[in-house]
């Protein structure tokens, strides 16, 4: 297909545009972190880097900050276990429903957040679990479990089967096979979905406010509890420029990682 | 030659102690698989589908008003209310047009963004383009919707941007909600329907010229029917993800209220109740992934 020069100009302006549209919102975050103005009158009247002093030195900020860690490291690890498992499962056999898994896998990440939020919400007062971080942990681990399966997956399904059978030709067991044959190829698409899962986790606010008790505050709910109170609004938006930086590296570094990091959440 | 190999095995053959566990699994293929599929079918299967269908069951359901305990009796008193009172039904009404706005000009936006990455740009090029438009994908839901809370506000980078134009920013509102979940959700659109773009076979294209079609006559007769069931999917997306979303409407939202926002203030006083609400959305988008099922869109998720 031939396309006139004016389209393909007119196509690259609209490109440029959406990536501007993209960007200058996040961008705009970091710039208010510093921006001398408490009001974020813009343009900024002056520059200081008092507000992110002040978030450094924030008691609430911090806490929710090693909250979030522990939530994300302990979601991270059920989900590398529980997906590298379903990935292997639906990679190395055939049974019935072996089509459903990946739906069901997804399940919880595309439904609103909101509705696996109130179902884990019901649950846990129905089996009366108290509210606090194993909650959380849970309902995080659950909408995780899909982004270390689909980049295991990817992994497996791109990996020849017959290695395998060549490291059994050769005596290893199934297990000297895993250490020796299996997990180095996997190794670096179970970093990425890891990375992956982690940031999932970390950004996490809707499934987080309905499992989390009262005493339990990540840093997303931190965010969300000072948002609307004027004093705090310029340590907030340093926590916030914060967390986009935080947030984009582990996902720049999954996609150095893996080439199987295709796409989104998905 | 084949004999004497066999013959040395049977002399030379370990005892199988160190491998009795893998060769045993191994016969046992059935085995493996359940000791796999055990676990994240637990968690997957009994905790998150069985906590699922436990909300429906509480949603028939009703709280004590004097105590706020939920009575466990089976009731329709909660789907009655939802029925009988208009502004329930304004709310679902309102969310499901918030929804279906904001499907419609994320597709819009997708659909050039996504044919000049697949198609105008350079083969090389296209990656990272791709992780131009991923990245901040991933960038925290909610310090997203802050941003557009800062640029949305009065004297903020809006109003200071327009204002030389004679305009003002939307202010906080049903604008507002809409800017930002299409914001929110534009590159769950733009990616299948780049990959859909991408599929299309250059021959298909080149056949149509051929036959005298014009580029805007391939675009709208070739093109366009091939990426539709890419746009259904990634609609599937943009359209759950407006249904549900509260936090929104909380922050850029002003007074405007969406069916997320009566479940999140229902949750502590009457659980029943929010149960009851929360299975509006997912009902409509029952409905819609029937209807969506019939264009083949979810063989493309």
């Amino acid at each position: 297909m031939t396309l006139s020069r004016t389209s393909k100009i007119v196509l690259a302006a609209v490109m440029a545009l959406g990536l501007a549209v993209i960007y200058v919102p996040l961008l705009v975050v970091v710039v208010n972190s510093f921006n001398a103005d408490r009001t974020f009158g813009w343009p900024p009247p002056g520059f200081t880097t008092e507000w992110w002093h002040r978030a450094i030195g924030n008691q609430g900020a911090t806490d929710a900050l090693i909250t979030s860690l522990k939530a994300g490291l302990g979601a991270t690890a059920i989900a590398l276990v529980l997906g590298t498992m379903a990935a292997f499962a639906v990679d190395r056999f055939t049974f019935f429903g072996r089509q459903t898994i990946s739906l069901l896998v997804i399940l919880p990440i595309a439904l609103p957040g909101i509705v696996t939020g109130i179902a884990l919400n019901n649950a846990f007062q129905v089996l009366g679990i108290n509210f606090g971080l194993f909650t959380v942990v849970v309902g995080h681990a659950t909408f995780c479990i899909v982004v270390v399966y689909n980049n295991v997956l990817a992994r497996l399904r791109r990996t020849a089967g017959n290695v395998v059978e060549a490291s059994a030709d050769l005596g290893a067991g199934m297990f000297q096979t895993f250490r020796y044959v299996t997990f180095p190829l996997l190794r670096s698409a179970l970093l990425a979905g890891a990375l992956l899962a982690f940031a999932l986790s970390f950004d996490e606010v809707i499934v987080t406010t309905f499992t989390a008790g009262p005493a339990t505050e990540t840093l997303p709910i931190w965010i969300l509890s000072n948002l609307f109170r004027p004093n705090q609004a310029p340590i907030v938006n340093a926590v916030a420029a914060a967390l986009i930086v935080l947030s984009v590296i582990p996902v720049w570094l999954a996609q150095r990682l893996s080439s199987d990091t295709t796409g989104g959440r998905i | 030659m084949a004999g004497t190999v066999i013959e040395e095995r049977e002399v030379v053959r370990p005892a199988p102690s160190p491998h009795r566990t893998s060769g045993f699994l191994h016969r046992h293929r059935w085995l493996q698989l359940s000791g796999l599929l055990s676990a994240p079918m637990l968690w997957l299967l009994v905790a998150y589908l069985g906590a699922l269908a436990m909300m429906f069951i509480t949603a028939f359901w009703t709280t004590d008003p004097f105590t706020n305990d939920v009575v466990r009796v089976w009731s329709l008193e909660n789907f009655k209310q939802l029925v009988s009172d208009r502004a329930y039904l304004n709310v679902a009404v309102r969310s499901v047009v918030v929804a279906s706005l904001v499907t419609l000009v994320c597709a819009m936006i997708a659909v050039p963004m996504a044919f000049f990455m697949a198609r105008v740009v350079r083969p090389r090029w296209r990656g990272a383009f791709v992780v131009a438009v991923l990245t901040p994908l991933w960038a925290s839901y909610l310090v997203k919707v802050y941003a557009w809370r800062v640029m949305l506000q009065t004297d903020g980078v809006l109003d200071s941007v327009l204002r030389p134009f004679g305009l003002s920013s939307p202010g906080f509102g049903l604008a507002a909600i809409v800017i930002v979940l299409t914001y929110l959700w534009l590159p769950y659109m733009i990616l299948p329907v780049y990959a859909g773009f991408e599929r299309l076979p250059d021959s298909y294209v080149d056949a149509s010229s051929d036959l005298g079609a014009r580029t805007v006559r391939t675009f709208r007769s070739v093109m366009l029917p091939m990426v539709f069931p890419s746009l259904v999917a990634g609609s599937i997306f943009t359209f759950s993800l407006s249904l549900g979303d509260y936090i929104t409407a909380q922050i850029v939202g002003g007074k405007v209220q969406l069916i997320g926002n009566v479940v999140q203030t229902n949750i502590v006083l009457n659980l029943p109740f929010a149960a009851a609400v929360a299975t509006i959305p997912v009902a409509v988008m029952v409905i819609y992934l029937a209807v969506v099922s019939r264009t083949g869109a979810l063989d493309n998720l």
